[in-house]
């Protein structure tokens, strides 16, 4: 199936800003950044997660920890995927007592969130455990929901939020449009 | 009835699959490491060790492997079993099918068992080791050894020594090496090499003049009852011209490793200076096989049944 | 019953080297008339127009498992399943449980058969007593019995001693007996599965090379040059046993030789997936031996064709490759196999085929008129066999009157059928179409 977009909601400007304020928010809820990790669900909350960390080291002056999670071992939905591929997973350093922020690109259901948290409890316990996504969509189907939000996007559920980073999609945006195909 | 995946000998994969299923215990290979090892992506799924043969690193690297991905395990060994009273292979495959089981692991030491069960049950079948045939999941945590040490494996030369003709571990190895586009040597006493070429690999009675040429010395099992059958005069023949000592590691290529699929005979077919040097990679392999295993039984059970995954 | 009129069919008849469009007319179990325009009052009629008939076929190699296996294969089965492969005659081999090694046993076995009206039967006795290969069994006394044994086979295995073959051909030359040799060395063939080669290789089981037949093969020709007696070679499978054979007659040996379907359609690349069905001893072996086989069936190197017919219980095949018992069921399969990938394909005509199961495995047999071979002229007993060339058709091994569901053919396509058995003028069997 091909995605066709119909609206672009977000451009390389508003990308670049959102993560700079939730940056903001994040050094200010946890007043500082000494006992941050922050960890990109896979594949765009990684790309995600580095930009904020640098947002965050340029705002505090401390480099924060960043790590990346691949949640496919966890997923509820594994049954449908006809060919799940297991990507690594590479946490930095022990996550007993530190504050986490998971960082992904759209919240939705919420069932990623939940196989994320699982993931990290296998990890060891975390003091608390965050959640930063750049756009949220609504329709959640879990009792989830995000500590900090780049944009809200009204959304039916027939629709499709696509986001693209240079990093993995070699341009910028956030898009509405549609399955097709 | 829905299409089954299995793994039954190497061919079932092509160089994209071996690779996939390489990239993916790598990151199996990282669960390891984790303070919990166990992941919950095969929770409700129910394997089945089917094993007719005694083996217990491989049974036990299957059943961690399983129990890992949150799989239940039966264990159903020939000894302790319904076997000895005569029940058929068909009869004991329909009753697992009837239990339920997703998937069987069967080691049988007759060639082609795992495509008898293939036909009878429909469940994923797994080739554990099937007579002198193939050894799939051997293969490819060998494969797996080898890239972690080497990297890209195209262009090096693998040497299998030993009793080539009644090895699985050689016949699938052999074949997954070709696949990656490695040069294989199979080197023994003619009376230990099958008889005829196989496709793809050269045949040398010399291990001295091969060592040259080596980056991987692949050293197989030399049971004593070849011996009794006359394939070979003596052992100790056999240990002057086709052991593995120091003196021939001298001559291999800077860098050459040495591998064997276990259990080893220290002083037969590999020196006991070389089996505990750095360049001997044993532990490194019974380490890659719980990974390539997790790797192997989550692509056949893991995703959408019919999917693309194997074969 | 009233007389029966085969109208219009080309005979073909390798005894008398006739091949015409005639009608042959039975009457009393035997051929009363043949001639064009046979007046049809008052007579049963065959349309057989555009079919071809036959003498019955003779089976030269059938295993029927009695006495000991009756859960494999009866006496019945065996010889109901004979006429539906279109033969009225069948020799089967003695290694049964008792072997068939003395004249009680197997006059019992003879007598039985004759009372149901089947198929006749000649039985073939042990070479040595009890099959073990040491002391001659008491072949003359089976020779002179009712049952009048005229071959004598350890089949199963050869006869291993060198000197006990030696004695043998030379007693049973005394009485004009045939010795049908298993060429096999088992020293070089223990433990084999398949052919000995690539293919064995590839699916990781034991070969059986090509050479434990031929040793023997060179053994037993030189055997019988020497002591002149005549020996016949059973299922032949390699190039250079065809070739041994071609050299031996040559030079006036008295020997004969057989071929199976099997090894005249299939080679060792054949067998699909550790398919049991596919494993026979001889093993099938390469394309090149095929050919041979092929070529010697032409040029009359080989004088028959026998089935080699090997029933098993179902559930002793279905088990690991190695495990599983050798030998597949033959003579429902023989001839529309054979017509197909023989016949069809220009290979062999269709004249040498019925001549490979007729006349062929009677001279072998040295089988005569009245008991077999008399052909289709008047006087003749009415053995014959009606075969439809044009019907295409999937083989299916569960329709079987054989016992036997071990057939490496089943599944296939084929052509050509038997439409009629007729054994002392009575039919015997019919197919029916969509229940055959």
């Amino acid at each position: 199936m091909a995605f066709r977009e119909r609206t672009r909601v977000m451009d390389a400007d508003d990308i670049r800003r959102a993560v700079q304020r939730v940056a903001h928010e994040i050094v200010e809820r946890n007043k500082g950044a000494s006992n941050l990790v922050l960890v990109g669900i896979r594949t765009r909350g990684v790309p995600l997660s580095l930009r904020l960390a640098k947002a965050i080291s340029s705002i505090e002056g401390t480099e924060v920890p960043v790590g990346k999670l691949d949640i496919t071992l966890y997923r509820d939905d594994l049954h449908t995927v006809s060919t799940p591929v297991v990507r690594e997973t590479h946490l930095p350093g022990d996550i007993e007592g530190k504050n986490l922020v998971i960082v992904d690109d759209v919240l939705y259901t919420g069932r990623s969130v939940r196989a994320a948290m699982d993931a990290l409890m296998d990890f060891g316990r975390p003091a608390s455990i965050q959640l930063a996504v750049l756009v949220d969509r609504g329709h959640r189907e879990l009792p989830i929901r995000a500590d900090y939000v780049g944009k809200n996007l009204p959304t039916s559920r027939d629709e499709r939020v696509k986001v693209a980073l240079t990093e993995v999609d070699g341009e910028e945006g956030v898009y509405i449009g549609e399955e097709v195909g | 009835m829905v299409e089954r995946r299995h793994l039954l000998d190497v061919d079932d994969l092509d160089r994209e699959g071996i690779e996939r299923i390489l990239d993916m215990a790598r990151s199996f290979a990282e669960v390891q490491r984790r303070p919990i090892k166990k992941v919950p992506s095969l929770r409700g799924k129910t394997v089945a060790n089917l094993f007719y043969e005694p083996s217990t690193r491989t049974r036990l690297s299957f059943e961690l492997a399983a129990k890992r991905l949150s799989a239940d395990v039966l264990n159903f060994t020939a000894s302790a079993s319904s076997v000895q009273k005569g029940e058929s292979l068909k009869d004991t495959a329909l009753t697992l099918e009837a239990m339920g089981v997703d998937a069987v692991v069967v080691r049988h030491p007759v060639a082609g068992t795992p495509w008898l069960l293939r036909k009878w049950i429909n469940a994923t079948i797994l080739n554990a080791g099937d007579g002198m045939h193939a050894h799939p999941t051997q293969a490819l945590l060998d494969l797996f050894t080898m890239r972690e040490r080497m990297g890209n494996l195209e262009g090096k030369t693998i040497a299998f020594v030993g009793d080539i003709l009644h090895s699985r571990v050689a016949r699938s190895g052999m074949k997954a090496c070709r696949f990656m586009g490695m040069e294989v040597l199979a080197v023994a006493p003619p009376t230990l090499l099958p008889p005829v070429a196989m496709e793809g690999v050269e045949f040398t009675c010399d291990f001295d003049a091969a060592l040259p040429r080596c980056d991987v010395i692949y050293m197989l099992r030399m049971q004593k009852e070849r011996q009794q059958e006359g394939r070979v005069p003596s052992i100790e023949e056999y240990v002057r011209f086709y052991q593995i000592d120091a003196g021939r590691m001298g001559r291999a290529r800077p860098g050459a490793m040495v591998m064997h699929p276990g259990p080893m005979n220290r002083g037969v077919e590999i020196s006991s200076e070389v089996a505990d040097a750095p360049y001997a990679v044993m532990t490194a392999q019974v380490a890659s096989g719980v990974a390539v295993r997790m790797a192997a039984l989550f692509t056949l059970l893991g995703g959408a049944e019919g999917g693309d995954g194997i074969a | 019953m009233p007389d029966l009129l085969i109208a219009a069919a080309r005979v073909v008849d390798p005894f008398n080297g006739i091949d015409e469009i005639a009608d042959v007319l039975i009457s009393r179990g035997r051929i009363a008339k043949v001639g064009r325009g046979l007046s049809r009052d008052g007579k049963e009629v065959i349309e057989a127009s555009g079919m071809v008939l036959s003498p019955g076929f003779l089976e030269l190699h059938a295993h029927l498992r009695e006495p000991g296996d009756e859960d494999a294969e009866t006496l019945e089965t065996g010889l109901a399943s004979a006429l539906r492969g279109g033969y009225t005659a069948v020799c089967c081999m003695p290694n049964t449980r008792p072997p068939l090694d003395n004249p009680a046993v197997i006059s019992g076995l003879w007598a039985r058969a004759r009372d149901m009206g089947l198929a006749d039967l000649y039985v073939i006795g042990c070479v040595t007593r009890g099959r073990e290969g040491r002391e001659l069994s008491d072949m003359a006394m089976m020779n002179a019995c009712e049952a009048r044994v005229r071959a004598f086979s350890d089949d199963g295995a050869a006869v291993e001693d060198a000197g006990v073959m030696r004695l043998a051909l030379q007693y049973a030359a005394a009485f004009g007996g045939l010795i049908i040799s298993h060429p096999e060395d088992t020293r070089l063939s223990r433990g084999g599965q398949v052919n000995e080669g690539a293919v064995s290789t590839a699916l990781g089981l034991r070969g059986i090379p090509a050479l434990a037949e031929e040793v023997v093969v060179a053994r037993d020709i030189l055997l019988a040059e020497e002591t002149g007696c005549r020996l016949h070679l059973a299922h032949l499978s390699t190039a250079r046993s065809v070739n041994m054979v071609r050299d031996a007659k040559a030079r006036g040996v008295r020997v004969t030789a057989e071929v199976t379907p099997h090894h005249l359609v299939l080679n060792e690349s054949d067998i699909p997936g550790y398919d049991t069905s596919y494993k026979m001893n001889p093993p099938l072996r390469t394309p090149e031996d095929v050919a041979a086989l092929r070529e010697g069936l032409r040029d009359g190197t080989i004088d028959a064709i026998a089935t080699d017919h090997a029933p098993h219980r179902c559930e002793d095949k279905e088990k690991e490759f190695d495990h599983a018992p050798f030998g597949v069921v033959g003579m429902e399969s023989a001839f529309p196999v054979l017509f197909r990938e023989l016949v069809e394909s220009d290979e062999i005509p269709l004249e040498r085929l019925l001549g490979a199961l007729t006349r062929g495995p009677a001279e072998v047999m040295d089988l005569r008129p009245p008991e077999y071979g008399a052909g289709i002229v008047v006087g003749a007993r009415a053995d014959m066999v009606l075969l439809n060339l044009e019907e295409e058709w999937i083989m299916d091994a569960s329709r079987f009157v054989s016992k036997g569901r071990n057939c490496p053919f089943h599944g296939r396509s084929v052509k050509g059928r038997v439409a009629y058995t007729v054994k002392n003028g009575r039919v015997v069997y019919a197919h029916e179409d969509g229940r055959g």
